[in-house]
């Protein structure tokens, strides 16, 4: 597999685990993942497919509870069991943060003109005057008008879409190198979420910032990413460049996914393609793969043998974890039963 | 399987609701000094429903949409207009008369877990809305009834005593469906029903309104932000933007084309999944975002952010105009 360029975010092997009332659950189960530098990847999956507890992973941000295996490189160094102090340098300068709710993000008693400057007094030590110079450039820059006199309001003053532009202004301010944006549309009106888009894809383009997306809408990933991974009951199920993965899916469950979203372009009175069942909740780590008791494609040994994450013949990039994957995407058999772990 | 959306409905049939220049009017603030400010929620919003149809209400937050759809139950009391239930004055109805028609009418919310009462288990929960209505029905035809209910919505009958708690989201949404259908109704008012679903669960329940409309000859209003799940489930659809309707089509006319700017805008937002296409769109991107319904435009509601708006936008409201085949927009630009 030749990479272009170095990962500027590695994971490997991460598994994630809450210690609840009843026990360990797995939310997240031997993940792993590259980010490649200027690419905007989308993690994609419904709920309680691990993808928000990778990015707080990445962040060093996962709950009290819980506890993190495995190692998630940025830039070379191991944020897994990094203390808090040191990843402090790290986070909210070099790699940032967005979440879906900018109003639960934001502080509502202070103004975020302080918010904003905050950051860049922290992490880069500027005066007052500068920060506040270069946070209204910032803001400016995200496209809020009248930037020099809004910036004294508070959150609440502001919009939903607004406020989400400003949130990605604070996420920006050190330029990352890496943002990790948590469903960052979701709770915005679709005209609104079109504007977020629009900027997002401006802002990626014109910094070289590398964008991992989570996000539950294949939509917003065929707008806005260039490579995607899927994932279900905490694992890799396929990976993929975005065109690959929505022509040619492999892995029956994005096939699935893809045919059961209802579309604008295509037959309106068809029945829609539905995948039985409910989704697979955090619960104890399971032999085999996460999607069977789901799967049209399933067989025997798919509830007893994990199928491992391989390349697909003719494209090293795309990756499948599945030992019945669809026939359109190979036109080769598949090489992956073989190499079952022991 | 599936049949046409348009098989289940005649044109010609007398509308089972006719809603006229309705509003909702919430005061904010009164004082000897001031004038009473009003947020208009809803204002002046007409159209037909006929039986067996899906009337599709979009829009986005703070259109109006979910408010609308309570009015008509009467949930919130409107302001002003008219709604007639199947040819009669609904908004007169007494106390008694009210409770006597709205079981051939019902609701099914958003949050689906929120919606039940935790505390009772699923059976109770569905069974509730028919002993309600018939207080003596005897135990064990509640029970059959119960379990038809379920069945028809796709829950197996064994978890009748089970609490909706164990239950994931689209179980739940089911029970809520359940719970509106054991009283046969004629009409039920879906408020943002999948929105909280996963996607493989969405569809799902898409399909079994879908079914259970074509089945029952229900009419259904179906309130979305959706356009794209709309467009599936509704025979007609009915765009709201500040409390006013911006246009209403029949579903084929409406996605084929658009008329209104704010429609056309609408679906250009919506991202495909499907990249090569997404690449080759035409996106019209509004600027800014909704109005506060307290003091909105004077003309159209609409002209803040339209890239058509003209003087006559700014002063004059347009008028819902037939432009052929139902078709009805309002905007001075088309």
């Amino acid at each position: 597999m030749s990479m272009p360029k170095e990962p500027i975010l590695q994971v490997r092997d991460l598994s994630i685990e809450f210690k609840l009332a009843d026990g360990w659950k797995t939310a997240v189960d031997r993940v792993d993942m590259d980010l490649r530098p200027g690419e905007i990847m989308g993690i994609v999956g419904e709920s309680g497919s691990g993808k928000s507890q990778i990015l707080l992973a990445a962040m060093g941000l996962t709950a009290n509870n819980g506890r993190v295996r495995g190692s998630i490189k940025f830039l070379g160094q191991e944020i897994v069991s990094t203390p808090a102090a040191k990843l402090d340098r790290i986070r909210g300068s070099a790699m940032s943060m967005i979440f879906q709710d900018p109003m639960t993000s934001l502080n509502p008693y202070l103004r975020v003109s302080e918010q904003l400057m905050e950051v860049l007094i922290a992490h880069q030590g500027l005066g007052k005057t500068d920060a506040r110079k270069q946070v209204i450039a910032m803001l400016e820059r995200v496209h809020i008008p009248d930037a020099a006199r809004r910036v004294d309001l508070y959150p609440h003053e502001f919009s939903g879409g607004m406020r989400q532009r400003v949130m990605i202004a604070m996420a920006l301010l050190c330029k990352p190198a890496l943002l990790l944006a948590d469903e960052p549309t979701t709770a915005l009106d679709v005209t609104v979420q079109a504007q977020i888009l629009e900027l997002l894809a401006e802002l990626a383009h014109d910094t070289g910032t590398t964008v991992a997306i989570v996000t539950h809408d294949l939509g917003v990933v065929s707008r806005l990413c260039d490579r995607v991974t899927v994932l279900y009951g905490g694992r890799v199920m396929e990976s993929a460049d975005i065109d690959t993965l929505f022509e040619l899916p492999a892995h029956p469950y994005t096939n699935g996914l893809i045919a059961s979203t209802p579309r604008l372009d295509t037959g309106m009175d068809e029945e829609l393609v539905t995948i039985p069942g409910q989704p697979r909740l955090m619960g104890t780590a399971i032999p085999g793969c996460p999607f069977e008791p789901r799967c049209s494609r399933r067989q025997e040994h798919c509830r007893s043998e994990q199928p491992p994450l391989s390349a697909l013949s003719g494209d090293a990039a795309h990756r499948v974890a599945c030992h019945h994957p669809l026939e359109a995407a190979s036109t080769q058999p598949p090489l992956l039963n073989q190499r079952v772990s022991s | 399987m599936s049949q046409p959306a348009s098989a289940t409905t005649s044109p010609d049939a007398a509308p089972i609701l006719s809603v006229r220049d309705l509003t909702v009017h919430f005061p904010l603030r009164h004082s000897l000094l001031t004038h009473a400010v009003k947020l208009r929620a809803v204002d002046g919003v007409s159209f037909d429903l006929r039986p067996g149809e899906t009337l599709g209400i979009v829009g986005e937050s703070g259109c109006g949409k979910s408010t609308l759809g309570r009015a008509i139950l009467r949930l919130i009391e409107p302001t002003g207009g008219t709604v007639a239930w199947m040819g009669t004055d609904f908004l007169g109805l007494d106390a008694g008369k009210l409770r006597a028609q709205r079981r051939n009418m019902q609701i099914i919310f958003q949050d689906p877990l929120a919606s039940l009462d935790p505390r009772m288990t699923v059976g109770k929960i569905i069974g509730k809305p028919l002993k309600t209505f018939q207080p003596d029905i005897k135990k064990a035809e509640l029970q059959q009834r119960v379990i038809e209910a379920m069945q028809q919505v796709g829950l197996a009958p064994e978890m009748v005593n089970r609490y909706p708690h164990e239950f994931s989201g689209g179980q739940c949404q089911r029970i809520g469906i359940a719970r509106a259908m054991i009283l046969k109704p004629r009409l039920i008012v879906c408020d943002e029903p999948v929105s909280a679903l996963d996607v493989s669960i969405q569809a799902q329940v898409i399909n079994l309104l879908m079914r259970l409309q074509r089945e029952h000859g229900l009419s259904l209003l179906f309130i979305s932000h959706n356009l794209s799940v709309v467009r599936h489930i509704s025979h007609r659809i009915l765009v709201l933007y500040l409390g006013k309707v911006m246009e209403i089509a029949d579903r084929d006319s409406f996605y084929r084309r658009p008329l209104h700017p704010y429609s056309q805008a609408l679906i250009s937002a919506i991202p495909l999944p499907d990249p090569k296409l997404e690449r080759q769109r035409q996106r019209i991107v509004l600027q800014g975002e909704l109005p506060s319904p307290v003091n909105p435009p004077p003309g159209c509601r609409f002209c803040t952010r339209c890239p058509k708006a003209t003087e006559i936008c700014r002063t004059t409201p347009p008028e819902l105009t037939d432009h052929g085949g139902d078709h009805l927009v309002a905007c001075h630009h088309v």
